[in-house]
């Protein structure tokens, strides 16, 4: 009996070594991502997939969010060390005592975009005077405020203008009750191409059929996907190399999708069963284009943008004031280009000859 | 009872002699079911038909009441839901059924994860309360109470705390417990107590101490009331499962399901239809499951509240 005892302990001991010893060189990292899988994120998924992770020391585990999931609380509360977030909702958190900060602005530009009917004559914000404005709520209406307010209106005065909060779908633009609608390019900009019509005829519109406001243009757009991760971590020792690991991994990752848009959906098909085909090749493409080029390497944080970003927080009281110096840094983001090189000397960083594949729009994203 | 006692009238009634019901009332239960069943089909497309024939636009009383919703992008056709069944998820993927079974595979498990976590937690604060008065005074209002926060607020904290305790993977069940541990307690509470005075007298008369008491008169007695918590539970659980898998960030799920179909809604509604197609079913087995070990261990007894 007692030989049995010990021969089960002995079992036991083994069966929660074993894993250890075979992970021995390998550190646990986890990120959480801001919504459920999707091509928004592919340059993870396909770093994981590649084993660009294990490649550099790391047993990334990418936790997928949701509904219910704010990135920023998830790293405070020490669930995860590293986040995927839009910059004015780290803003605020940071306000708010977060204590995260920014390490690397992987999307370079913004996929924020105003779109309107090619027939009805709205071409720029100026146009919208008098006209029904959809905007979504929780903070991503600001952007598209600015623009008004750079553009004359006030979004606030009825008189102006409009303000109809969207849902998170297209049908009100698609129905033509509102004037013009909200979108992401790689997102609900693709669900008017992909509408089929009652009687089952596509395609019902193509990219002839709309206006596309670009914000980026307009100067007035915030900067979106970043990787930001917990300081009290990145304090510890040993943290910033994990960091930079994991940056100079994913930028590979993102590299790699750039040049292989249909294999980098799978990845991500893979691991969501229930996405559409079609939709995430498209949302791959699109996300390709915020990401490059990157005219100082991709994960680089430009200034301008980020004190643009700061500007229109602050004016729509995002944030009461200016966050300190800090809430970002490059240092991590310049490593991660040296370590990525060293991985692979081949690897692009930059992008300068980028240019967007063209991918077919299919009927309901399948 | 009454057709028990004339086929048999000189043999005394014992309790546990109960005829199970007679075939035909099997057949005739399934032929409600399918009846139900075929009628709700038939509202269904009705509805859908008369909607189109007035071209979704009803005149009543001066005003013109707005009948899109039975169109066939927001109700489509049960045709068209069974179609989206067989129709491959992905493209060149396996069909949608198939990524489903796995989905509910995984919610089921979860499900029956809260399901049994619940039932133990219920059962015990019911045998608790049902000896001890100050702790059925102090605790059961708060049980109550626990029942009127929404579980949607709570369930990001549960995946939370969890979380930051290393026990990220016993979220869900916890989050589908807390739905179904509340009937339990009730139930067996009510189960465990209303014993005839008569057969506790019985028990003290032989000096029986609290666990034969409880083993052998309060838990036989209680085991009716238990299955029907345990059947309410059963239900609950699958919605906890899928409520707790949006929180916790699941990607195999049903509740993955259901969020990425909704958010493709407009393109392709039979989807969603078919994803809450196969979640009732999901809970239904569950139910089902439940009944049937009713009546393999309850043979004694039926209660009289079903």
């Amino acid at each position: 009996m007692r030989k049995l005892a010990v021969l089960l302990i002995i079992a036991l001991l083994a069966l929660t070594i074993a894993p250890l010893a075979g992970a021995q060189d390998l550190a646990p990292l986890r990120v959480q991502l801001q919504w459920v899988t999707q091509a928004q994120f592919a340059g993870y998924y396909a770093a994981q997939a590649l084993g660009y992770y294990e490649e550099a020391g790391l047993d990334l585990e990418i936790l997928p969010g949701g509904p219910d999931i704010g990135p920023q609380q998830v790293v405070s509360a020490g669930g995860a060390e590293l986040g995927i977030n839009w910059v004015p909702s780290h803003l605020a958190a940071a306000e708010g005592g977060s204590g995260n900060v920014i390490i690397s602005q992987i999307f370079q530009r913004s996929g924020l975009r105003q779109v309107t009917w090619g027939d009805s004559g709205i071409e720029s914000f100026e146009d919208m005077e008098g006209k029904i404005v959809g905007v979504w709520d929780f903070g991503n209406q600001f952007p598209v405020f600015a623009s008004l307010v750079k553009a004359g209106i006030d979004p606030y005065n009825p008189d102006d203008v409009t303000i109809f909060i969207q849902p998170f779908d297209m049908n009100a633009f698609l129905n033509r009750e509102i004037d013009t609608a909200s979108a992401m390019t790689y997102n609900e900009l693709a669900q008017v191409f992909e509408f089929v019509a009652e009687d089952g005829s596509f395609p019902v519109y193509t990219p002839e059929d709309v206006n596309i406001i670009d914000l980026n243009e307009f100067g007035t757009a915030t900067l979106e996907d970043m990787v930001f991760a917990n300081a009290e971590w990145l304090a510890q020792d040993g943290s910033e190399a994990l960091a930079t690991a994991f940056l100079a991994a994913s930028y590979r990752g993102w590299a790699y999708c750039r040049d292989n848009v249909q294999e980098c959906a799978d990845f991500v098909l893979a691991e969501g069963p229930t996405l559409g085909t079609g939709h995430q090749v498209w949302m791959m493409n699109e996300v390709n284009k915020l990401v490059w080029p990157s005219e100082n390497g991709i994960g680089i944080t430009d200034p301008d943008l980020f004190q643009q970003t700061v500007d229109i927080a602050v004016t729509y009281e995002i944030i009461s004031e200016a966050p300190a110096d800090g809430i970002w840094r490059n240092d991590l983001a310049e490593a991660a280009h040296v370590m990525a090189m060293e991985m692979d000397p081949e690897v692009d960083l930059f992008g300068a000859e980028f240019e967007a594949a063209e991918v077919e729009i299919t009927a309901r994203g399948e | 009872m009454v057709a028990n006692a004339q086929k048999s009238p000189s043999t005394p009634p014992l309790a546990r002699a109960e005829a199970p019901p007679a075939d035909t009332s099997a057949v005739r239960r399934v032929a409600g079911i399918v009846a139900l069943v075929i009628l709700a089909a038939l509202l269904w497309e009705g509805a859908k038909a008369f909607a189109s024939s007035v071209d979704y636009a009803l005149p009543i009383a001066g005003a013109t009441l707005d009948l899109t919703v039975f169109n066939d992008q927001q109700l489509p056709h049960l045709g068209a839901i069974a179609n989206a069944f067989v129709q491959p998820a992905q493209r060149n993927g396996p069909p949608l059924y198939s990524e489903l079974l796995s989905a509910s595979a995984f919610t089921l498990q979860m499900a029956i994860g809260g399901f049994l976590m619940g039932g133990i937690i219920g059962f015990a604060l019911a045998v608790i309360f049902a000896h001890s008065r100050f702790m059925q005074g102090g605790c059961l209002p708060y049980v109550v109470a626990s029942q009127t926060v929404p579980i949607l607020a709570i369930a990001p904290m549960i995946v939370i705390w969890l979380g930051r305790a290393g026990f990220q993977e016993l979220a869900i069940p916890v989050i589908a417990a807390y739905l179904t541990f509340f009937p339990v307690v009730i139930y067996s509470l009510r189960g465990l107590t209303a014993v005839p005075p008569t057969a506790l007298e019985l028990m003290n008369s032989y000096a029986a101490s609290k666990w034969e008491t409880l083993v052998k008169l309060r838990l036989p007695n209680a085991l009716p009331h238990i299955f029907t918590a345990l059947k309410l539970s059963a239900t609950a659980s699958v919605v906890g499962a899928i409520i707790g898998e949006l929180p916790s960030g699941i990607q195999q799920g049903l509740g993955i399901a259901i969020l990425n179909f909704a958010r493709s809604y407009t393109q392709s509604p039979e989807r969603l239809w078919a994803t809450i197609v196969m979640a009732g079913a999901v809970g239904i087995g569950f139910f089902v499951v439940i009944v049937i070990l009713e009546r393999l261990i309850v043979r004694w007894k039926r209660p009289e509240d079903g």
